[in-house]
């Protein structure tokens, strides 16, 4: 059950709970201790929403920062990962293989901010030794959701 | 002047369901549950081969047969799924689609006045296809008590002397039924014992949710009897590219062949092309689109039992067909309200056969949101019925 039951709510972690249990083919108290499991081997690491911006009037911002660093020793990379995602703004934190090390990236309401960080408080850290920064200007798909994707069923309304 | 018709063709009734897609067209903002195909688009890498073959300038006839890269890969495909061996050179002949198969393969097979077994509620095009073959369709009535399989003794009893080819429409199409190895077996035996050859229709095959599904001609001394249609359009959501198959004997598939080549010439070569890319490297989507008519299968039994509509749990295809009989009305005019009432449009049993008479068949190849929304509105229009009583 436990992919199946993945892969249902990494799409739709919304789902009421009686739906899931009936889409498994489980009964409700498994598919509970399932997810309770779940959570407590960290495996789901939490609910999030997946809002298209653009659509309304809130400005936002999204940047995607090439970072490369020193790697410290006896700590690698850890070390300088977590000054880093330890700011409220940053969202992701990745380590990257080929021409840098590290993938950052933050949403700050303008295009300001974003270098303010950058300049600031990134570019500061000891042990970094460059930053390349991106700004975001379209979104096209996100976890795996075309953003702006009219849905229409192409089918004829009946056949055999 | 007198319009030149043949007689056979004339004589055929229409499909039932073009009578009721002309309704549904007109209706607008109906939900439909009416389809026989899936609602996902072709897996994206199997669209760009195609894309990429005529990119290539690949837009030529194939040989008649079809691409010999093909016709190893259903070969293969056969031998991972089922362990049956079938020669690409001399046992394989690709279609368009698996309903030219049907029909080549009864006009190979069929004598005037020779009987085709045909077991309903079935797909419509069996029996059209017997009749403009020369041949005499037998039905047998099949019975939800026998969860639509075809048993044993229904088979038994219909068999006569002029009994030549038994269709096996398994997954099924309307019901939704299957039929297990232990099912198959012993029909094997009769099959053999009276010397029938099965068209056995396995177009569903990929579709089957409670273990994998068994071929009529993976039994032993069946393969020889036996003309295994399959086919792209369900499997793999590629029904527009029209493509299809049939596996048999040589000598069957050769005569085939022949009217193949002679009506057709050849598949089209680009739907070939991403064919070979979806039996490579299409298992995965294959997987996960049979996980999602799982997932909405069980919601849809679990819905009707929710508001007592007797229904048998199927278990394959992509269809449910509840029982309607206890509201006093055919299939047809239980359709035609439901529509005009509560703008769902699914397709009248009836028009699966005569057996499919007090049902209706409801395609979940749709979102389970688009469902949820339909499983409302029958409830609702269900309630009222009763309600009316």
């Amino acid at each position: 059950m436990r992919e199946e039951l993945l892969s249902i709510i990494e799409k739709n972690s919304r789902i009421d709970l009686k739906e899931l249990a009936i889409r498994l083919g489980e009964d409700e108290i498994n598919v509970v201790n399932e997810l309770a499991k779940l959570e407590q081997e960290g495996i789901i690491c939490g609910y999030h929403t997946l809002i298209n911006w653009e659509k309304t009037n809130i400005e936002k911002v999204t940047a995607l920062i090439e970072v490369k660093v020193t790697p410290q020793r006896g700590q690698g990379f850890d070390r300088i990962a977590s000054r880093i995602y330890n700011y409220p703004e940053v969202r992701d934190v990745y380590l990257i293989s080929g021409g840098f090390d590290l993938l950052v990236t933050l949403e700050e309401k303008s295009l300001k901010e974003i270098a303010m960080f950058v300049s600031e408080k990134l570019s500061t850290l000891d042990s970094i030794l460059s930053t390349g920064t991106h700004f975001i200007l379209k979104k096209y798909k996100d976890h795996g959701t075309i953003v702006d994707k009219q849905i229409k069923d192409e089918r004829e309304v009946v056949s055999p | 002047m007198t319009i030149p018709l043949n007689d056979s063709i004339t004589n055929i009734k229409p499909s039932g369901i073009r009578k009721f897609f002309d309704i549904v067209s007109e209706m607008k903002d109906a939900i439909s549950l009416g389809v026989g195909e899936p609602d996902f688009d072709t897996p994206w890498h199997i669209r760009e081969e195609g894309i990429y073959a005529l990119e290539k300038g690949k837009t030529f006839y194939t040989s008649n047969a079809g691409l010999k890269e093909l016709r190893k890969e259903i070969s293969n495909y056969q031998k991972r799924h089922q362990n049956i061996i079938y020669d690409p050179n001399t046992e394989i002949l690709v279609t368009v689609g698996g309903s030219e198969a049907i029909d080549i393969g009864l006009r190979a097979m069929v004598n005037s006045d020779d009987e085709v077994i045909i077991p309903q509620p079935a797909y419509v095009s069996y029996e059209p296809c017997a009749i403009l073959a020369g041949a005499k369709p037998l039905i047998i009535n099949l019975k939800q008590e026998n969860d639509f399989k075809l048993t044993p003794e229904e088979l038994q009893n219909a068999i006569t002397p002029k009994s030549k080819i038994l269709i096996l429409p398994y997954p099924n199409n309307p019901t939704g039924a299957i039929m297990e190895r232990e099912d198959l077996e012993k029909i094997s035996k009769i099959i053999i014992d009276n010397d029938l050859y099965v068209m056995s229709d396995e177009i569903y095959g990929a579709l089957t949710y409670k273990g994998e599904h068994t071929s009529i001609a993976s039994l032993e001394g069946m393969k020889e009897r036996t003309i295994l249609i399959n086919g792209f359009s369900k499997a793999f959501a590629m029904t527009g590219w029209r493509l299809g198959y049939a596996c048999g004997p040589k000598e069957i598939i050769k005569q085939m062949t022949k009217i193949h080549q002679f009506a057709i010439m050849c598949a089209p070569t680009t739907s070939q092309y991403a064919a070979v890319e979806a039996l490579k490297k299409g298992e995965d989507d294959v997987k996960e689109m049979k996980d999602a008519y799982n997932q909405r299968r069980r919601f849809l039994i679990n819905a009707f039992r929710e508001m007592n509509l007797d229904c048998f749990e199927p278990f394959g295809a992509f269809y449910v067909f509840p029982c309607i009989k206890e509201f006093g009305m055919t299939s047809e005019e239980f359709a035609t309200k439901f529509l005009q009432e509560e703008k769902v449009a699914a397709v009248p049993g009836s028009a699966f056969g005569e057996s499919g008479e007090g049902y209706l068949r409801i395609s979940y190849a749709y979102s389970i949101e688009n469902l949820k929304v339909a499983m409302e509105r029958l409830k609702h229009f269900i309630e009222t019925l009763r309600r009316r009583k």
